[in-house]
């Protein structure tokens, strides 16, 4: 399902000096469906940068990244759009949505932005916020002002909203509780179960020995270290 | 898919100077492309060569019409282009005053726009205005109100139902959340948002605020001196971005 060859990615900062910073240089490795991959490496390492390369966030200099049958790096925008909208899906560290929309919307709308009929979309997004305990007196409210830990699961309930064929964690269960964690680590087996190709970072060993079928360390893909 | 808009090498000068300069680029339909750059990068002049108000030196601005599939604009008559920019095409200019009738009620700036396609029967031009009035947040109350008696932030939602009523499908936004407070940009970002996801409609939104933007656009222009520099997806254009420019542009954003 995810297929990375060769990637490389420098930083160019043209305002300090037009310093160049090599930062990936001959990654490569597989995802195949129903498998879940752990990225490694000390703080620093790249882990981040290849995430956000895989998901179009990050421009490579070399190399490809096939996702579904799309190259990443030569795909036009419209064609990374289509990708997220129906392929790939992403739970990053952080919430970004407009202020004022309702929580409940914030995690039924990439089933609305698939077409999906509002009742089906806002059923999903119940259920899911249901299971990772946001309290229902908060569903009509904007997640902006809810804090960290909240924010987090209404993050994970939006990706996990629709059933990507390709799925990118980076640290779904930091800053959870027990229980919380729980209820996402079963998500994630369920997405694997349901032959989900998923690229993760988990700090929390014990979750990515529960979830990871493999790890990979991306201290290899470090230029100048071999 | 055809482009629902397609630029070839659209250039401005004004005198001896740059407007703007070999701008080429295609839309797709329900797509929100923003175009950033700072006062005198060219992008207003770019909006408005592309909106039929300018007309460029050379290049072409071709739309994909309900009627007769793709056409040149800048070849159309003014009548023909007069009436596009009444159906298909929207202007949602900075200052609701520019956009708006000060001197006409609420429901008439809306209902006006439908007697211009054709309309006729006063009973259901008000049932849509009122409706529109609905959609944009102003009370039922207000549609006998001029505009004048408007705070900003509604006068701008008028302004975006006026526009809209006719079901455009490309709409062209030059600063729309300019000159708001941040309490009001956000609920018309929310807005339009939703407008143009129910809608499916396409959008071109000028700003020099990276954080619309982010929120709006699906891709990214970045303009300098009447060029464009930069394209992409818009978070990647702002969290990997290419150009000198662009990294000055972006890495000058306070964080709040």
């Amino acid at each position: 399902m995810i297929h990375v060859e060769n990637l490389a990615k420098n930083f160019v900062l043209h305002n300090q000096g037009s310093v160049a910073i090599p930062v990936l240089a001959g990654a490569s490795f597989s995802v195949a469906a129903g498998e879940c991959v752990a990225l490694v490496g000390e703080s620093g390492a790249g882990k981040s940068t290849v995430m956000r390369i895989l998901y179009g966030n990050y421009l490579a200099q070399g190399g490809s990244v096939s996702i579904g049958g799309v190259d990443i790096t030569r795909a036009a925008p419209r064609e990374i759009l289509a990708l997220r909208r129906e392929t790939l899906g992403y739970v990053s560290q952080f919430l970004r949505v407009v202020p004022r929309v309702p929580t409940l919307e914030v995690v039924a709308e990439p089933l609305l932005a698939l077409g999906r009929t509002e009742d089906e979309a806002l059923a999903r997004a119940r259920d899911l916020l249901t299971r990772l305990r946001i309290p229902e007196r908060l569903w009509s409210l904007s997640p902006t002002t809810f804090s960290g830990g909240e924010q987090q699961r209404v993050n994970i309930a939006r990706g996990f909203a629709h059933s990507y064929p390709a799925l990118l964690l980076d640290e779904p269960t930091a800053s959870l509780d027990a229980t919380n964690r729980e209820t996402v680590l079963s998500l994630i087996e369920e997405a694997k179960a349901g032959g989900a190709a998923i690229v993760g970072i988990f700090h929390d060993l014990d979750a990515r020995v529960r979830v990871a079928d493999r790890e990979i360390d991306v201290t290899r893909f470090t230029p100048g270290r071999g | 898919m055809t482009p629902l808009l397609d630029v070839q090498g659209l250039s401005k000068r004004y005198g001896g100077r740059i407007g703007c300069a070999e701008v080429s680029f295609q839309l797709y339909p329900g797509e929100v492309l923003g175009i950033v750059g700072e006062s005198g990068s060219g992008k207003s002049t770019l909006l408005n060569c592309l909106a039929g108000h300018l007309a460029p030196d050379t290049g072409q601005v071709i739309f994909d019409t309900r009627s007769d599939g793709p056409r040149d604009v800048l070849s159309m008559s003014e009548p023909e282009r007069r009436m596009l920019g009444r159906t298909d095409w929207a202007f949602v200019h900075q200052n609701p005053r520019d956009g708006l009738r000060m001197r006409i009620s609420a429901g008439g700036n809306v209902g006006e726009r439908l007697m211009a396609v054709g309309a006729q029967h006063y009973g259901a031009i008000r049932e849509q205005a009122t409706d529109w009035l609905g959609r944009v947040e102003i009370s039922e109350a207000r549609i006998d109100d001029r505009p004048s008696a408007f705070s900003g932030g509604m006068q701008q939602r008028l302004q975006i139902a006026r526009n809209l009523v006719t079901g455009p499908r490309l709409v062209f936004m030059d600063e729309p959340t300019g000159g708001l407070d941040v309490s009001v940009q956000a609920r018309l970002l929310d807005l339009i948002r939703g407008l143009v996801r129910r809608m499916g409609l396409s959008a071109i939104v000028v700003t020099h605020d990276l954080a619309v933007v982010r929120l709006l656009a699906d891709r990214l222009m970045v303009m300098k001196d009447g060029h464009v520099i930069e394209t992409g997806l818009t978070d990647q254009v702002l969290d990997d971005p290419q150009a000198p420019y662009t990294q000055l542009l972006v890495s000058s954003v306070l964080q709040v």
